[in-house]
């Protein structure tokens, strides 16, 4: 079997040890939590969970077969293989030098990403893009002038919608 | 009316219809003790936290009810965490209450303070911590219905001090169980297609097998299993789990399948060209290389966990749910719809089998001194197979599992995933609490009795009348199996001979001790014992030197197996 990235999602009950579990279930099968991010949906008592990790399909299954074992675990998507939009977001912090400054927001305009804070010497660019998007602003951000980055976990949503729960 | 939190719990309980409760107090769970002074349930105080949780594991699967545990916080839970594992990976239907420090105090490395739920997390089917005594009641509830639902297993639920004293208005409390996860039910339905698919596949093999585990035991489904298999006539291997859910005194039964399993099963396993699986989850000790597993067969899985099924035997039909009405509605199609298997079809491999059985039965070498294998044989013949064994783990288990002949459903208990030495005298006081009216054994080494040895109070205390066989060798015996097989007989640290004096041991606990050194005083040494209206310990000092045979080396295929120490000499 292939080794891949795999994108699952995980509708749990908002309840303080829910991530623990999660997490546990992941390393106590040999998993890796790659990326991570997780809110609550339109019903604040349910989050939603993203995970992406390394895997074989075969393998996946398994660990998504555990995890839906998790009492407070309502349902487990895998968005590996369905049409899905996926994005992650960073935040940047350029450091911008007066005599640069319209080269800079240029290359800002071009890319059409958001300036979310600037000063004198410093701004704050907001990136949202998939893998390969954030990975290439990234190789850009690095020729002019980036000091630190955030990075989030992947987001993701399925195109078509799936059968609401509870 | 108001109620605390202990009475809250307690009411709870009752609803529960929970009458016995296996515990030890302590300082976070005063309040709760001091309710169950005023309680009609009954109380088993132990003498270690870990004899409670195998007790309420024993009286679990021997009732077929949920076992209750209740201990205090720090040592006393963490005391338990060997048991919950052990009831996890049995999935045996237990819910522990643990003590808590008071809620306020919780983070600050308060004395006795343990995150019990934490350290739990991985081998619990669920835990809670429960913060506030709104909660309590429903808590309790849902505890109950996860622990027994789907696919059993341990419930933890963590009580803070200042929970169980806090009070409340009746009215306030809600008991209805809250939960919104049905994965364990109606979630995973079988439907008739799998059913008549299943059937199918039956009538269309020449040589079926079926093995059977715990599930068939835990879905309470012996008797519907007995009516398939006898009607098919189809030739049934359990697992050490599965023991007891079919009569072994059935022609149609091949014993246990694995690394000491029967010749015959394991060869059974290998030719099979359908292997019906009901309730199993494919242990390594079962499958032994996984690659040479039932190599020609189709694989139909029967069981209730999702997560059972292709995690390491490809099935080709999967039918999840629970066994009993899926048994059920498999029997009514085979009545109804004059199901067969075409006459003469597998008439050659059951002869097969028959020669398989002639080749190499399950025996042993009765020369010499007193072979354990005589002294459970003897204790099978004397009990006439009606007694409820338990075990603790290693040769004895082993032992016990090839040579006491299981004809009865939940009479047979023994620790078979985790493998917990110290599991099977407490577990024994929890089964004979379960059933008074039965004789209990425990059949033990002279290792893992000790592991659990301070236990003779609790059953002298409560006059618990169980009997504990030691088959006595002087050292680990499996440990020293293994060194003598694969370490170049370099028995390291696996000699514990002649300590302690087992029947001085017992009587300072005021239990009866018996003590047979030769072959000839075997049978009446347990004519003695059981006949004693208490509890007995009966020290039998076996051939130091015997081995659990058949053996199949670890990770070598079911074909090869070692049939003796001879075998394995030549």
């Amino acid at each position: 079997m292939t080794v891949r990235e795999n994108t699952i999602s995980i509708l749990v009950n908002n309840k303080p040890d829910v991530l623990a579990r999660i997490a546990g279930t992941f390393s106590g099968r040999g998993f890796n939590i790659e990326s991570i991010s997780a809110n609550i949906t339109r019903n604040p008592e349910i989050t939603n969970i993203i995970i992406t990790t390394i895997g074989d399909q075969e393998t996946v299954i398994k660990l998504e077969k555990q995890l839906n074992k998790l009492v407070d675990v309502l349902e487990v998507r895998d968005l590996t293989d369905v049409s899905s939009a996926q994005r992650e977001m960073i935040l940047v912090r350029v450091k911008v030098i007066a005599s640069d400054r319209d080269r800079f927001t240029q290359i800002v305009d071009t890319h059409s990403w958001k300036i979310v804070s600037t000063d004198a010497d410093y701004c704050i660019l907001e990136v949202t893009g998939d893998r390969q998007g954030i990975e290439d602003a990234l190789a850009i951000l690095e020729t002019i002038g980036m000091e630190d980055f955030v990075r989030t976990g992947v987001v993701a949503l399925k195109r078509c919608p799936p059968q609401q729960i509870g | 009316m108001k109620l605390t939190g202990a009475q809250v719990l307690f009411k709870a309980l009752q609803q529960e219809n929970v009458d016995t409760i296996f515990g030890f107090p302590g300082g976070a769970v005063l309040d709760i003790f001091d309710e169950l002074f005023r309680s009609d349930i009954r109380h088993i105080l132990v003498r270690h936290e870990q004899g409670a949780i195998h007790a309420a594991d024993g009286y679990a699967r021997v009732s077929g009810k949920v076992g209750v545990c209740l201990v205090t916080s720090g040592p006393g839970a963490t005391n338990t965490v060997t048991g919950i594992a052990n009831a996890f990976m049995d999935s045996i239907p237990v819910v522990v209450f643990t003590g808590q420090v008071p809620t306020p105090m919780i983070g600050g490395d308060a004395f006795q303070e343990v995150d019990i739920t934490g350290i739990t997390r991985p081998c619990t089917k669920h835990n809670v911590l429960v913060r506030r005594i709104e909660d309590l009641g429903r808590t309790v509830r849902e505890a109950f219905y996860i622990a027994r639902s789907g696919r059993p297993g341990p419930v933890l639920v963590d009580l803070p001090k200042d929970v169980s004293r806090a009070v409340i208005e009746e009215k306030d409390i809600s008991w209805q169980p809250n939960i919104l996860n049905n994965n364990n039910n109606g979630k995973y339905a079988f439907t008739s297609e799998q059913c008549m698919k299943a059937l199918d596949m039956i009538r269309n093999a020449e040589r079926p097998l079926i093995i059977s585990g715990g599930g068939v035991l835990l879905g309470k489904a012996s008797e519907e299993f007995r009516a398939f298999a006898r009607t098919l006539h189809i030739p049934v291997t359990s697992t050490l789990m599965g023991l007891g859910g079919f009569p072994a005194s059935d022609p149609l039964w091949l014993g246990m399948p694995g690394m000491h399993g029967t010749y015959y099963a394991n060869m059974a396993i290998s030719h099979c060209d359908l292997l019906i699986a009901i309730g199993v989850r494919f242990d390594d000790r079962v499958t032994s290389k996984l690659d040479a597993f039932a190599p020609h067969a189709k694989v139909i899985h029967i069981d209730i966990d999702p997560a059972s099924i292709d995690k390491f035997v490809k099935a080709k039909l999967s039918i999840v749910g629970d066994c009993k009405p899926i048994l059920n509605f498999l029997n009514q199609c085979v009545s109804e719809k004059g199901f067969t298997i075409p006459e003469g079809q597998t008439r050659e491999w059951l002869n097969q089998i028959d020669l398989w059985k002639e080749y190499a039965p399950l025996t042993y070498c009765r020369t010499g001194k007193t072979k354990p294998q005589h002294v459970v044989e003897t204790l099978y013949h004397l009990t006439e197979g009606k007694a409820i064994i338990t075990t603790e783990v290693g040769q004895n288990q082993m032992w016990a599992a090839q040579f006491y002949h299981f004809d009865y459903p939940n009479s047979f208990v023994s620790s078979g995933g985790l493998g917990t030495m110290g599991f099977g005298f407490p577990a024994a006081i929890g089964a004979q609490v379960a059933r008074p009216d039965k004789l209990v054994v425990d059949i033990a080494g002279d290792g893992s009795i000790q592991m659990n040895i301070q236990e003779l109070a609790t059953a002298v205390n409560y006059n618990l009348p169980v009997k504990v066989v030691i088959l006595n060798n002087g050292y680990l015996g499996m440990v020293r199996q293994w060194q003598e097989l694969f370490y170049g007989k370099r028995y390291s640290h696996s000699d514990i001979a002649d300590v302690p004096d087992f029947v001085k041991l017992a009587e300072a606990y005021g239990a009866v001790g018996l003590r047979a050194t030769r072959p000839e005083e075997v049978e009446s040494t347990l004519r003695q014992g059981l006949n004693e209206p208490g509890v007995v310990v009966m020290d039998f000092h076996v051939e130091p030197e015997e081995g659990v045979y058949p053996m199949v080396r670890p990770g070598a295929p079911l074909t090869e197996m070692v049939l003796s120490k001879e075998e394995k000499a030549a």
